[in-house]
């Protein structure tokens, strides 16, 4: 006998229910619709259970016998490729030769992988930041990387029980320090996360990014709380002034102020004021707290700066939307106290290490110094922003006296 | 005068019926077809309700269907099963024991246990029972008949009651349950009947399911739109995908009759409706 050109499969003793579909559906989606599959097998209920199955997928079925025993003969449904006609494609998982994502991401996408393929008619996700110009860095993908590879544990990257005894003064002043960064830090993983929420995924690098940077200051609101009870002592002040200002953050109109707010002008200032800790700090705990933060924080700023630059490479009016993002927030603040006497005060503590008033002397020159230091970090981001120098300098004094 | 609106009935057996329907009627509106359904909590009140012209056409179980054209045919009135699903064709139940009972043949099903669904379910019980008379096997004469009786009036439709039968067969408080075949399968997916655990003794012959049944007197212009407008949905269509899924088929077919006979007979001999439709079987609940 001439063999049949008819694609077979044996499924021998495996039933239906125990995997057999699978050898069968893969058997079928090698055939056109009408395209025809024998099927023989031996299990019990196989072929009660092929009639059932075919039934429910439009697969017409016949049986015959061949050499006394049962052969499913299965015709593939004119249904079986109706669910992938007119599907989406969601562009590559790597981007585009730039690396970079569809400039718009669809509602339709949804959650699906960046360059999967998928089914017309999935509900939409409606995710506000789904437009790349809103949200994307080119170094997005580079910054996630070594973020990841950056994160430490609290539990053993800090040496807890390092031998140090402080003034009653200067651990209060340590406490109140970690008091106002604690702050600080439940507002630098907030209005990222707010954010996060609202990012079409197909702009993973970004959403994995934001996510990592969430995870840094939920790492650092620990050890600042680690640190400032370390001798027993409660966290200390909290302004009205301080919080307003942190406030004004959760305030911003869109994604790209809330970054350019947050992470060039607050954390960038954050950066120096944890290298100045770093230096001048009393004790070896919170001078390691504040090496490892600042690494953290650096990262956050080399974000924000990368996605505003990138935001205005293709939408350069922006820049105007960063000017008066900064006036309005000064106006807000106008009338607060910024940043309070006992962070102040605590600040030339710590630098001065005594309550002598050679010490204060020279702990208020540090402190005046790093003043000077924050200015002409932010006057110097401005500038890399595209602003002119005297604009750049009149921006970067309208920052809030706080800080952040 | 405002524009005629086609009423059509659906029983709840589950929540999902909701979502359905709510679906239909809007792709049907949407097409220009004047839509709206009523929801029933069981098969009896729909079909009394085809008769009193509250509806128009009633999305009816293969019980149901009987018992309409009963009583249609006992006033000289016509109803007519317009459409169906691809599903609804060709179905088979199955008789099933323990893969280690010594129950081999139907014949030794003699005065035992036979574990059925729900005592109005089709599929489960009524044409099981119609299956084991053939061979000989009356209930109660011949064996002890254990219905698992999930949401009376609703017509098996929820798989509830065979899926309580399978449980209690490998719990081993039955000798024999009776499941439509793809059930069989789906159980033997989820685990509820571990692969290889059971042994199918019988199949019964095959029957049809569901069916849209006309109302006697239904405005036929508005029917033919409405099969017409059924028979256009394609599986093809993001739009339509969905409820073709969620009410289980792949595309709509022509209503044929031809497939109820079984179940007719089984109603007549386990004594569920007489002849002009009136509900006999006193333990029914619904």
């Amino acid at each position: 006998m001439a063999p049949s050109s008819t694609p077979t499969i044996d499924i021998e003793s495996l039933g239906l229910d125990q995997g057999a579909l699978l050898l069968i559906r893969r058997a079928l989606a090698e055939l056109p619709v009408g395209g025809e599959l024998q099927v023989r097998g031996r299990s019990p209920d196989w072929e009660m259970h092929l009639e059932a199955w075919c039934r429910s997928q439009g697969h017409p079925l016949r049986f015959d016998t061949v050499e006394g025993q049962p052969q499913a003969r299965i015709t593939r449904g004119s249904h079986a490729e109706g669910r992938w006609r007119d599907a989406q494609a969601t562009g590559t998982a790597l981007g585009d030769i730039n690396g970079a994502p569809a400039d718009d991401a669809e509602a339709g996408w949804g959650l699906a992988a960046r360059g999967a393929t998928v089914e017309a008619g999935s509900p939409n996700f409606f995710f506000a930041l789904h437009r790349r110009h809103e949200l994307w860095a080119a170094t997005a993908g580079e910054l996630y990387r070594q973020a990841a590879a950056a994160q430490w544990d609290p539990g053993t990257a800090i040496e807890w029980d390092a031998a140090f005894e402080l003034p009653p003064a200067i651990e209060a002043a340590v406490v109140q320090v970690m008091t106002y960064l604690i702050e600080n830090e439940n507002a630098a993983l907030l209005v990222p996360a707010r954010h996060l929420g609202q990012i079409h995924p197909h702009f993973r690098e970004v959403l994995q990014l934001l996510a990592l940077q969430c995870a840094d200051e939920a790492r650092h609101v620990e050890v600042f709380t680690r640190r400032a009870t370390l001798r027993g002592h409660e966290p200390a002040l909290s302004t009205a002034g301080g919080q307003a200002s942190l406030r004004t953050l959760f305030d911003a109109p869109d994604f790209s102020v809330a970054t350019f707010l947050l992470a060039v002008l607050g954390e960038g200032s954050f950066v120096n004021l944890l290298n100045f800790l770093q230096a001048h700090a009393p004790d070896p705990v919170t001078r390691q707290i504040a090496r490892l933060t600042a690494r953290d924080e650096a990262r956050h700023v080399a974000f924000g700066m990368a996605h505003l630059e990138y935001r205005l490479s293709v939408q350069p009016d922006y820049q105007s939307k960063l000017r008066n993002a900064i006036e309005v927030r000064y106006d807000a603040l106008a009338n607060t106290a910024g940043l309070n006497e006992e962070v102040f005060d605590a600040i030339v503590l710590l630098a001065a290490g005594e309550l002598s008033p050679g010490a204060i002397a020279r702990g208020h020159a540090a402190v005046q110094q790093l003043q000077r230091d924050m200015a002409a970090g932010r006057r110097a981001r401005l500038a890399r922003l595209g602003f002119e120098r005297d604009e750049a300098e009149r921006l970067s004094a309208l920052h809030t006296r706080n800080f952040m | 005068m405002s524009e005629p609106v086609l009423i059509m009935g659906a029983v709840a057996y589950a929540p999902k019926v909701v979502t359905i329907w709510e679906g239909f009627k809007t792709f049907f509106v949407k097409n220009g077809l004047p839509f709206d359904y009523v929801l029933y909590s069981n098969y009896e009140r729909q079909v009394e309700a085809q008769f009193d012209g509250t509806l128009h056409l009633a999305w009816n179980s293969p019980l149901a269907w009987v018992r309409a054209d009963r009583i249609a045919r006992s006033r000289g009135q016509q109803v007519q099963a317009v459409a169906m699903r691809d599903t609804d064709c060709d179905l088979r139940s199955a008789i099933v024991v323990r893969a280690d009972s010594p129950v081999q043949t139907l014949a030794d099903l003699r005065g035992k246990t036979v574990g059925m669904g729900a005592l109005d379910s089709p599929q489960a019980t009524l044409i099981p029972l119609d299956h084991l008379r053939s061979e000989g096997l009356v209930n109660p004469r011949d064996f002890l008949l254990r219905c698992f009786d999930v949401l009376g009036g609703k017509h098996g439709d929820h798989i509830g009651g065979e899926r309580d039968a399978a449980l209690a067969l490998m719990a081993g408080e039955i000798d024999a349950c009776c499941l439509i075949d793809g059930n069989h399968l789906a159980f033997g997916l989820d685990g509820t009947l571990p692969s290889g655990s059971t042994r199918v003794i019988a199949r019964t012959g095959a029957y049809d399911h569901c069916n849209f049944t006309t109302s006697p007197g239904a405005p036929a212009e508005l029917i033919e739109r409405f099969v017409s407008l059924l028979m256009a949905m394609r599986w093809d269509d993001p739009q339509v995908r969905p409820l073709l899924e969620l009410e289980g088929l792949r595309e709509w077919r022509a209503g044929r009759t031809s497939g109820y006979a079984l179940l007719e007979r089984a109603v007549d001999d386990e004594n569920f409706y007489s002849h002009d439709g009136a509900i006999l079987n006193a333990d029914y609940r619904y």
